[in-house]
């Protein structure tokens, strides 16, 4: 019996080991490798942060880096925002059918792909778009206007595209909090914004924090709703990796890159657990 | 601020107003998109020139539908075969890493399942070029080595269905993993005490029960991978999914065809989500 035990965890472990080895860690040891490494002729190396070096000397490359950080945190607050009053909505306030029926609404955009909604954006957005032909026609603008290829459509692109992200996690932490513990506050005299400081935010935080975790990776990681909805300006970190890749192909800078984005969500991601008192496994398992 | 708290019906009528708004945000860009796809017209744009089903039945110039562009539907083709042994892989190391962290206790299990969590906070870009950096070096060894040119390492369709595996298949854990965790172990060893063996337990009790979980997984990893860009941008060879395609002729501008490809998209992923709701609603 014991032995069967042991061959039967032998035998589950093994496909998680490969997975986990084959795809996740050996990569990432290569991908190290090989940023660490400088081109010094046809076909010769040597071993040296060169490539780290050439990132932080070149203002391009260190103001992009910075600015999609900022951005992608900026976005995910925004995300918060917006989709917090909207949860609580779906949880607390909304009854039975409701309740179920508007869930089901916010999932349905997302089982569309990314494409589809950038494109309904550029759609709108466009100089020949639905907002600025709507414009034109209630006259508030004499001719037509581009929203399009601004920071702003960045934005408004990176917060649809992550919403449901948020919307999850709070709506399934919401609900969780008893109706009356709402009502034992507000009979202990506290206002709607004490309650909602003192009881539904707390009682909301490990659903916040995995919203906020995963709405930020997305964002951070993010290609396409910056190529499409960017301008020539609106550089973002991702598309500077694949451009040393792909056009360059220079994979020792693009390792260097795709290093420090990784060493970026990874340090925000552990401070943002560290700050609210989670842990990955409580909040994403 | 819940019902049975009365409030002032200004504040109630202002939230439901939001709440209106936000669905309104959410729904304008399908919607849009949607309706463009029967606009008589070279552009997915204002004007509206009138109703056509061209951009999906049209076969001549300029106006040729869906169902006569062999690009696209080539491109449907791909990403359907990719998605599908995607979905294969993820539930089936799924259900085998569902299995490992319910059943089992051993030294590292608390590690490995952080370790396991991990795909989940790596950019998917950041996943696609190590797996890119990783197979091609394996390639140039095994080419220095031994003149082998193995062909599975090179970007291509290969490597676009392991970089979303090493992804998807976290969340195909988490799915089967939750269901599994509910499970009543009793009824496991009331087979046990009928004279099943282990095998046989787990395959007439455990595996119907876990049944929805897979189905589910199944339809998740299934679109996860369909739609999922930036690992494949990263990896693709010359045979292109979808949305690589599609994203190819976005930049070189839009004609009302991508609306009627993103149309039904729309139409058989929506499809798909309910099937998944009714097989998981089921018990």
């Amino acid at each position: 019996m014991r032995a069967q035990a042991k061959l039967g965890l032998f035998l589950l472990l093994s496909p998680l080991l490969l997975w986990l080895t084959l795809l996740i860690l050996i990569p990432h040891v290569d991908m190290l490798l090989v940023s660490l490494r400088e081109r010094i002729g046809v076909g010769q190396y040597q071993i040296g942060l060169g490539n780290y070096f050439t990132f932080f000397s070149e203002p391009l490359y260190l103001r992009t880096f910075l600015r999609t950080a900022v951005m992608s945190i900026l976005a995910t607050a925004i995300t918060l925002l917006i989709a917090f009053p909207v949860s609580y909505y779906i949880a607390k306030m909304a009854r039975g059918r409701v309740r179920s029926a508007l869930f089901l609404l916010c999932l349905v955009p997302f089982w569309v792909s990314e494409l589809v909604r950038t494109f309904g954006w550029m759609i709108l957005l466009r100089e020949t778009g639905i907002i600025s032909n709507l414009l034109q026609i209630l006259n508030l603008t004499d001719g037509p206007v581009e929203l399009l290829y601004n920071d702003a459509a960045i934005m408004v692109g990176l917060v649809y595209t992550s919403m449901l992200f948020m919307v999850v996690p709070l709506v399934t932490t919401l609900e969780s909090l008893p109706d009356e513990v709402i009502e034992a506050g507000y009979d202990l005299g506290g206002s709607g914004l004490s309650v909602l400081r003192e009881i539904v935010i707390p009682h909301a935080m490990p659903g916040i924090v995995s919203g906020c975790i995963v709405v930020f990776m997305l964002s951070l990681g993010n290609y396409l709703t910056p190529t499409m909805l960017g301008g020539k300006d609106s550089l973002w970190f991702t598309e500077l990796i694949y451009s040393q890749f792909i056009v360059r192909f220079n994979w020792e800078l693009g390792a260097a890159f795709g290093f420090m984005l990784l060493i970026l969500s990874s340090t925000i991601v552990w401070g943002m657990l560290k700050l609210t008192g989670q842990s990955l496994e409580k909040t994403m398992g | 601020m819940i019902p049975s708290i009365p409030r002032s019906r200004f504040l109630t009528a202002s939230y439901t107003a939001y709440i209106v708004l936000f669905f309104i945000f959410l729904a304008l860009p399908l919607v849009v998109v949607a309706v463009f796809a029967f606009n008589d017209s070279q552009f997915p744009s204002l004007p509206w020139e009138g109703f056509t089903w061209s951009w999906f039945f049209g076969d001549a110039r300029p106006m040729i539908g869906v169902f006569h562009e062999r690009p696209i539907l080539r491109a449907i083709g791909t990403s359907a075969i990719v998605a599908v042994f995607v979905s294969i892989l993820s539930v089936g190391v799924g259900l085998s890493n569902a299995f490992l962290f319910n059943r089992y206790r051993f030294p590292g299990q608390g590690i490995l399942y952080v370790f396991m969590l991990l795909p989940l906070v790596i950019p998917g870009i950041v996943l696609g070029i190590s797996i890119l950096v990783a197979s091609s070096r394996a390639a140039e060894g095994l080419w220095d080595m031994a003149q082998w040119d193995v062909a599975a390492l090179r970007p291509g369709l290969t490597l676009v269905i392991l970089g979303q595996f090493s992804f998807v298949a976290t969340i195909a854990t988490l799915v089967i993993a939750a269901r599994l965790q509910k499970f009543d172990q009793t009824l496991e060893e009331a087979a046990l005490n009928l004279g099943a063996n282990r095998l046989t337990a787990v395959r007439t009790v455990t595996l119907p029960y876990l049944m929805p979980a897979m189905i589910g997984a199944f339809v998740v990893a299934f679109l996860m991978s369909f739609e999922n860009f930036n690992t494949t941008l990263m990896l693709v060879g010359s045979d292109a999914p979808l949305t690589i395609a599609m994203f190819d002729r976005l930049k070189e501008g839009s004609t009302p065809l991508l609306n009627a490809v993103s149309l039904l998209l729309m139409l058989v992923s929506s499809g798909l989500a309910l099937i998944m709701i009714f097989a998981q609603r089921r018990d």
